[in-house]
């Protein structure tokens, strides 16, 4: 069985990966996680400011700046994808099932 | 020596012409968007200080790009992180001074899809193009948009920020997105174009920036139609300003004095509206100039063509449906087949509550009921519109026609 871990935030407090891996609070889970052996990957995503929204209707692609925020839809699951830039990952997302009748948010990944 | 009148004009006219071709051409070079705009900043105070000693050169143009792409280099080399940049920027600089002639549209047209580009936030796209295309200062964008500079200078940052780090493509896109694309980007310059049609004082330069940049979008996309009808539009709405409002009250268009709309600038709107349709690809733009054509060249308010303006109407519904359409579509109904049968499109729009607070939903039932000589029904549906007018003009337009009946 596997997991995803959804990071979330209000974003008021968005430390830099230095003060992160700095961090004792931050040090102590990743110990646990790797004492557990149980890490498969993830990735920190880039805030909220930066994701784009894509939905399929009738065929026609629709994309929108930001998350599709303010309701109560949440998080299913992620795919990692490389892509040469966004246009290449709205394409792709727009072939996602879950475009069709949710949405799939595209989040470049903070490296 | 030349006389400073005439390098001033020359630097205000190279500043609206160049202005986005020198950013264009240095974010294309380095990725640096920030980069970009300060020194093309810096090139055009150069100017400011050499054209008057040397004289205007040949190719203003030309003469920005290179100053602006020598002085990116000696910041570049300052930094010998960007040794990157530098090698693209050394590469450009390699190349002739001015890039090929059909290179230079390219340019700014990667930069107007990129502003543009949906992933931004829509406030976002309308302030980068006008800062990065037609080089207007933040102080001067927050100022149409009634919003602090510091909001504004903060949504600009952002921007640029979410260009590179959510890997938005500097790029024209590629012909299967263009249409979806190029809509994205008249609803922009629709937006600048209205923004300055609207004020009564304040905003007015942005309606000639929407049209100018509607112009160069023409000119870098000569087989989209859309791109043409979005200038046509705009001409022949343009054309009518001067006869809009008359000591600070509306004028309707039946009631307007067509001596004084600007038949040149309606000829064009005409003749730039006949060339998209030619194209036979026809787009919400182009059905909207249309209508505005009718009105423009009809030679007085009996005499236009309402059936004809009923059946855009009905295209335009089709190929963008909103209640606001169906709303001027019931107005031509009633000019075309009776006033009736506009009355009851504009009770069906109210019913279906898709139009709730929208002022010119009882002002339009209002005028209808007004010529039924439905007196107390038109004054009763004048107050619910008075309720809800958001400007002064509307305001004592209406107040005016409540008095009148």
């Amino acid at each position: 069985m596997k997991y995803v871990l959804l990071i979330c935030d209000d974003e008021t407090c968005s430390p830099s990966m230095e003060e992160i891996a700095a961090d004792p609070a931050y040090r102590a889970f990743a110990a646990e996680v790797d004492r557990r052996g149980a890490s498969l990957g993830g990735a920190r995503l880039r805030p909220v400011a930066d994701a784009t929204t894509v939905r399929v209707r009738d065929g026609e692609t629709l994309v929108s700046d930001g998350p599709f925020a303010e309701t109560k839809d949440f998080i299913g699951g992620i795919d990692i994808i490389d892509c040469a830039d966004l246009d290449e990952a709205i394409a792709i997302a727009a072939c996602h099932p879950y475009a069709n009748r949710g949405c799939v948010e595209v989040r470049p990944v903070w490296e | 020596m030349t006389a400073p009148q005439e390098v001033r004009a020359a630097i205000d006219t190279a500043y609206r012409n160049e202005w986005g071709q020198v950013v264009a051409t240095l974010i294309g070079a380095t990725g640096d968007w920030d980069l970009a705009e300060d020194c093309a900043q810096d090139a055009f105070a150069a100017a400011l200080s050499t054209w008057p000693r040397d004289g205007v050169p040949d190719r203003p143009g030309a003469w920005l790009t290179t100053t602006a792409r020598n002085r990116a280099m000696d910041r570049l080399r300052r930094n010998a992180a960007a040794s990157t940049k530098l090698r693209q920027l050394a590469v450009l600089s390699r190349g002739p001074v001015e890039p090929p002639v059909d290179a230079i549209p390219d340019e700014r047209l990667r930069l107007i899809f990129t502003c543009c580009h949906p992933a931004l936030p829509f406030p976002a796209r309308v302030a980068l193009t006008l800062r990065t295309l037609a080089g207007l200062t933040t102080a001067e964008i927050a100022k149409a948009f009634l919003t602090a500079e510091s909001t504004m200078a903060q949504r600009l940052v952002r921007a640029k920020r979410k260009i590179v780090e959510a890997g938005i493509p500097y790029r024209v896109p590629p012909p299967e997105l263009l249409p979806q694309r190029l809509s994205a980007v008249a609803a922009v310059l629709y937006l600048i174009y209205n923004q300055g049609y609207d004020d009564e004082s304040g905003a007015r330069g942005l309606a000639a920036e929407g049209i100018h940049l509607a112009r160069v979008l023409t000119r870098l996309l000569p087989t989209e139609p859309e791109a043409r009808g979005l200038l046509a539009l705009m001409l022949l709405i343009e054309a009518r300003r001067e006869s809009r409002i008359t000591n600070g009250v509306l004028v309707t268009l039946e009631d307007q004095d067509r001596s004084r709309w600007d038949r040149a600038m309606i000829a064009e709107g005409v003749r730039t509206l006949d060339d998209a349709l030619a194209m036979r690809r026809p787009g919400p733009y182009q059905v909207q100039a249309a209508i505005a054509a009718c009105h423009a060249t009809a030679p007085d308010a009996a005499a236009t063509d309402w059936p004809q303006i009923a059946a855009l109407y009905r295209e335009l519904a089709r190929l963008s449906p909103s209640p606001v359409i169906d709303l001027n579509r019931a107005v031509a109904v009633a000019m075309a087949d009776g006033i009736p049968a506009g009355l009851a499109l504009v009770d069906e729009l109210d019913k279906s509550g898709r139009l709730n607070n929208y002022y010119l939903l009882p002002a339009t039932r209002a005028d209808l009921l007004r010529r039924e000589g439905r007196v107390s029904e038109a004054a009763a549906a004048y107050e619910a519109a008075l309720e809800l007018a958001p400007t002064d003009a509307e305001r004592r337009y209406l107040t005016g026609r409540l008095h009148s009946l």
